[in-house]
């Protein structure tokens, strides 16, 4: 028969278009809110989602994973009297690996000592260069600087980011990923009491 | 499971002594054949050994030596391994080379992309304009000794960015503050453009003899770059008579993002993050072909799990190009956008799994040499799971439902846009058009590449080669890869994810090596010549959209223009695949 | 979304009426009016306009924003979105659709490369940003802008929009009536800009000196 087909398709159409019903209703039964909270978008973004799909950004957002980035931000960590301890040591190593190097460092080098000061004096990403590869955050070996979460970045002009707008604190980082901040929190500790245990024994022989 | 078929490669050598020598250069393989000879050699390649699909032809500039080599890769379409033949010419302008336009039509784009970036003229060849830059522009970019104008160094990185690197616009240090070079002396007041005429001349080959009596001109109709259907940035030149096209020429370069040349400034390492840019709906299978190719140089193996992550993240993506596929395919027959919604809603599901893994939805960057950058936690492994074994057969057969049997869609498909199997393998057009034309050319089959060899799979295969198999295919291929993530879900073992230690600079040894995988959309292959240095020395990529297109003047002549988007939407193609 | 609502904030409406009456400005109901219906033109270049498509489509929904329609043709498009790498030989089609949109007109860069060319800046057939040749409104870095960071990247539009007022905004000044035409480049050897035709023969012969 002509328009079987067709028929068959529509009633694609129209049971999806029920859907979003059925599962209103069946989410007031079982009394829980839908719309504007975590349980509704997460179950929207689940496999059993059924019906309306939409996320209404800005008023939802969608949970980001933990490993979601965007463009890269620096650490530093919140030392006494609110001192910003900058990770960076400006080894240079996220500017070499960086694909479209849009990473530009300054390492400045102490006056007296003539060494270099492991702080970057100036550092700047042309976040419209930046094509988000996640290089920089992985190939640091000091996990200064790390990938961010924040959509919210459209300006009016061009985005280029110097020290002072890169830099955020630790506490921010721990956050937006705080598997990663707690897997990297436990190697350095690792790493330190290593360190320690190691300058023990070659200090004990001495004395 | 079927084993492919395993020819040993030819022995040339034996069968044309004198002309055809072993290409000795360590690293590299294959045949040198003398430039006088090649037509012969290659004739005898495709008939007396059977290597009927020729996939791959490129140059490469070899300042040092003075030498300009061209590269040939065949391949049977029963499988098994392929036949690389090469030929070397002095550089000096103007560089000539026999063209294969004859014996392989598929070369045709080829061949005027390699005159277009690297100044190689292919006698012979019919056709043989610029294809990626427009007429009249300078220089053959792809030279050693062509620098651009945004020029910094020969290689990245770059030294100006460290340790003392102010930030400067690249704008600045360009005389035009702009990316600009022109050559000495031009005036651009006193300039004439050239205003196409080659293009339109290779046109005037199809006119039309005027009917007894009654006065007929044909009339030449310009599609895009920007047009609705054209998906994304494509022209076509079509001449037509009425509604018939009588003869077309595709337009590109209009999304020509200067892959190769990037690439060959770029690290082993930094590249990968562009070619996630090449097909942008398939971010995971572009990794795969180029970490597959590097490996192939760098002689190293895969860590075990992270094999089975490969290959569930590149049928993940080839689902959701397939669903993007049928909707699309659907909004062009002008189906306004509800197939394509329900498409996106599946994808945007898939493109999570891609975001929890590697951290971004389309541009993954997952994958890195001798295995992958991080492991699948396991609530996205239970997430996968629940997808593939839950939703996606379900909504795939809802799809099906929904618009497989709809009279209109059958009536506008249906015996449209014919391609049998044997004109299909004459243009080199692989992936699913290939098989829809009868041919069950699939490389996970063919010629195994990663783990494909242990999953049980069919190749999908349909026999009437127009749009109603074309459309029909995809879903089979749907299927297919359901039972491989299936089967990859379940036997995928615990363990480390790479093999390597993670580093940010990879040594590979000096060589050449082509790679080359079933993207969704075809065979999709990178050619990487490394002379031992941090960066390769010749940087390729082989994209199925764009040979695919070669054979779209054979299939839409004589049909109608409004079916002709719809050709475009079944030849799959990507704009920054096509363009690079 | 300061402007959701066009009365004006500071008149205390009581609620019975609220549905009824509104006191506000001309600009406020003007603006309320454009921003609501910023139709954009169907126009995508690279990866960037996957996103874009992802954003229409029905997780995002743009036409949450009244901006659904998209328009295939400029002349009915009010806002350009600039979705992908702007190469040499495509800038003269996007400067023809530029000037093909009647006023008022907004330019969104979406991602790195329509911003400033991005990780493709370097390449031979790049053109670096497409401020160098069109009045650009927002920016949206990323690369490509996630669909909320696109939606993010048009609400920032919006309250550009907001900003403006009747008696200041360009398109009803009739002395600068062109103001905004940006005269069509050339492809010739290289992109010719002609409005820099001077300087260009300039460096150019410049060009023969040096060497």
């Amino acid at each position: 028969m002509y328009g079987k087909g067709i028929l068959k398709g529509l009633s694609v159409t129209w049971k999806r278009f029920w859907d979003t019903y059925l599962e209103d209703i069946s989410w007031i039964l079982k009394g829980k809110k839908r719309y504007f909270n975590e349980e509704g978008i997460r179950h929207r973004s689940s496999k059993n989602t059924r019906g309306i799909f939409t996320v209404q950004y800005p008023e939802e957002q969608l949970i980001l994973p933990e490993e979601a980035r965007y463009l890269p931000f620096l650490v530093y960590d919140e030392g006494p009297q609110g001192k910003q301890e900058v990770r960076c040591t400006s080894c240079g190593i996220c500017a070499k690996v960086c694909p479209p190097q849009c990473i530009w460092i300054v390492r400045s080098n102490d006056p007296n000592t003539g060494r270099p000061i492991p702080e970057p004096t100036e550092f700047y990403i042309d976040g419209d260069i930046c094509m988000n590869c996640g290089f920089c955050a992985e190939y640091c070996p000091f996990d200064a600087i790390k990938m961010d979460h924040d959509l919210d970045i459209a300006a009016y002009g061009r985005n280029v980011y110097n020290l002072e707008k890169l830099l955020k604190p630790a506490s921010y980082y721990n956050l937006i990923r705080p598997m990663n901040a707690a897997l990297e929190e436990q190697a350095r500790r690792a790493k330190e009491a290593a360190k320690a245990a190691k300058a023990e024994a070659s200090a004990s022989p001495a004395t | 499971m079927t084993t492919p078929v395993l020819t040993p490669i030819a022995d040339l050598t034996a069968r044309f002594p004198g002309s055809v020598t072993k290409d000795e250069r360590a690293g590299y393989s294959g045949f040198l054949v003398a430039k006088e000879n090649l037509l012969e050699v290659a004739a005898a390649i495709r008939d007396e050994f059977g290597y009927d699909l020729l996939t791959a032809v490129t140059g490469v500039d070899y300042l040092a030596e003075n030498k300009m080599e061209v590269v040939y890769h065949a391949y049977k379409t029963t499988g098994g391994p392929g036949l690389v033949f090469k030929v070397q010419v002095d550089r000096i302008d103007p560089v000539t080379v026999p063209s294969l336009v004859n014996i392989w039509p598929g070369v045709d784009f080829q061949e005027r992309e390699a005159w277009d970036l690297l100044g190689i003229k292919f006698d012979g060849h019919p056709d043989l304009r610029r294809i990626l830059m427009w007429e009249g522009y300078q220089g053959h970019p792809l030279r050693k000794d062509w620098k651009e104008p945004f020029f910094e160094e020969e290689v990245k990185p770059f030294k100006s960015r460290w340790p003392d690197g102010k930030h400067v616009f690249a704008e600045e240090k360009n005389p035009f503050r702009d990316n600009l070079n022109f050559p000495k002396n031009f005036d651009p007041d006193a300039y004439q453009p050239e205003a196409e005429k080659d293009l339109y001349s290779s046109l005037e080959r199809f006119t039309l003899k005027s009917e007894s009596g009654l006065k007929t001109d044909q009339i030449v109709v310009n599609m895009g770059p920007h047009h609705p259907s054209t998906h994304g940035v494509l022209r076509v030149a079509v001449t037509l008579e009425g509604e018939t096209i009588m003869g077309l020429k595709p337009v590109m370069g209009y999304l020509h993002r200067n892959h190769d040349k990037i690439g060959e400034r770029c690290t082993f390492l930094q590249i990968l993050p562009y070619t996630d840019r090449l097909d942008y709906f398939n971010s995971m299978s572009n990794n795969f072909g180029y970490v597959i190719t590097v490996e192939k140089l760098m002689k190293i193996p895969v860590a075990e799990r992270a094999e089975y992550i490969r290959v569930i993240m590149a049928e993940l993506s080839r689902i959701q190009n397939h669903l993007i596929f049928i909707g699309m395919l659907l909004n062009d027959l002008g189906t306004m956008y509800t197939p394509s919604l329900y498409a996106f809603e599946e994808r945007e599901l898939i493109l999570d799994i891609f975001e929890a893994v590697s951290g971004a939805r389309m541009m993954c960057n997952y994958f890195r040499f001798g295995g992958v950058v991080r492991d699948i936690p396991e609530d996205v492994m239970q997430k996968i799971k629940g997808l593939v074994q839950d939703r996606l057969p379900a909504k795939t057969d809802e799809m099906d439902r929904f618009l497989s049997e709809n009279e209109v869609l059958v009536g506008r498909l249906k015996g449209v846009h014919v391609i049998n199997a044997e004109d299909a393998a004459k243009f080199s057009v692989t992936g699913p058009v290939l098989r829809a034309a009868g041919v069950p050319y699939d490389l996970r089959r063919a010629d195994p590449y990663g783990i494909y060899d242990r999953f049980d799979f069919d190749v999908a295969v349909r026999t009437h080669g127009d749009m109603m198999d074309n459309f029909l295919i995809r879903f089979d291929e749907i299927r297919q890869s359901l039972r491989i993530l299936e089967q990859a879900l379940k036997q995928i073992p615990q363990g480390p994810i790479n093999s390597q230690k993670p580093q940010y600079q990879v040594r590979v040894p000096a060589g050449e090596a082509y790679g080359r995988i079933e993207s969704p959309k075809g065979e999709l292959a990178y050619y990487v010549v490394s002379n031992g240095k941090p960066n390769p020395y010749r940087y390729h990529v082989r994209p199925p959209s764009f040979v695919n297109l070669t054979a779209i003047e054979h299939i839409c002549r004589g049909t109608k223009i409004q079916d002709f988007v719809a050709l475009l939407a079944m030849l799959d193609i990507v704009m920054g695949e096509l363009d690079r | 979304m300061e402007n959701e609502k066009f009365s004006l904030p500071n008149y205390n409406i009581p609620e019975d009426l609220e549905t009824i009456v509104a006191i506000t400005t001309l600009d406020r109901l003007y603006n309320w009016g454009r921003r609501s219906s910023v139709w954009p033109l169907m126009f995508g270049l690279a990866c960037c306009a996957i996103e874009m498509i992802a954003a229409q489509a029905s997780r995002y929904d743009m036409s949450r924003f009244g901006m659904e329609v998209m328009r295939p043709t400029p002349r009915q498009a009010d806002m350009m979105l600039v979705s992908g790498t702007v190469t040499k030989k495509m800038l003269p089609a996007i400067i023809r659709l530029y000037n093909q949109m009647p006023e008022p007109k907004y330019v969104v860069a979406m991602g790195a490369c329509a911003s400033s060319g991005g990780p493709f800046k370097e390449g031979y057939n790049v053109v670096a940003g497409i401020d160098k040749f069109l009045p650009v409104d927002v920016y949206i870095p990323g690369c490509p802008p996630t669909p909320q960071a696109l939606i993010a990247g048009l609400i920032k539009l919006q309250e550009k929009i907001d900003r403006q007022s009747i008696k200041k905004v360009r398109w009803y000044d009739r002395k600068k009536e062109d103001a905004n035409y940006v005269p069509m480049p050339i492809l010739g050897p290289d992109l010719i800009d002609v409005r820099r035709n001077a300087e260009i023969k300039q460096a150019a012969a410049a060009k023969e000196s040096a060497s």
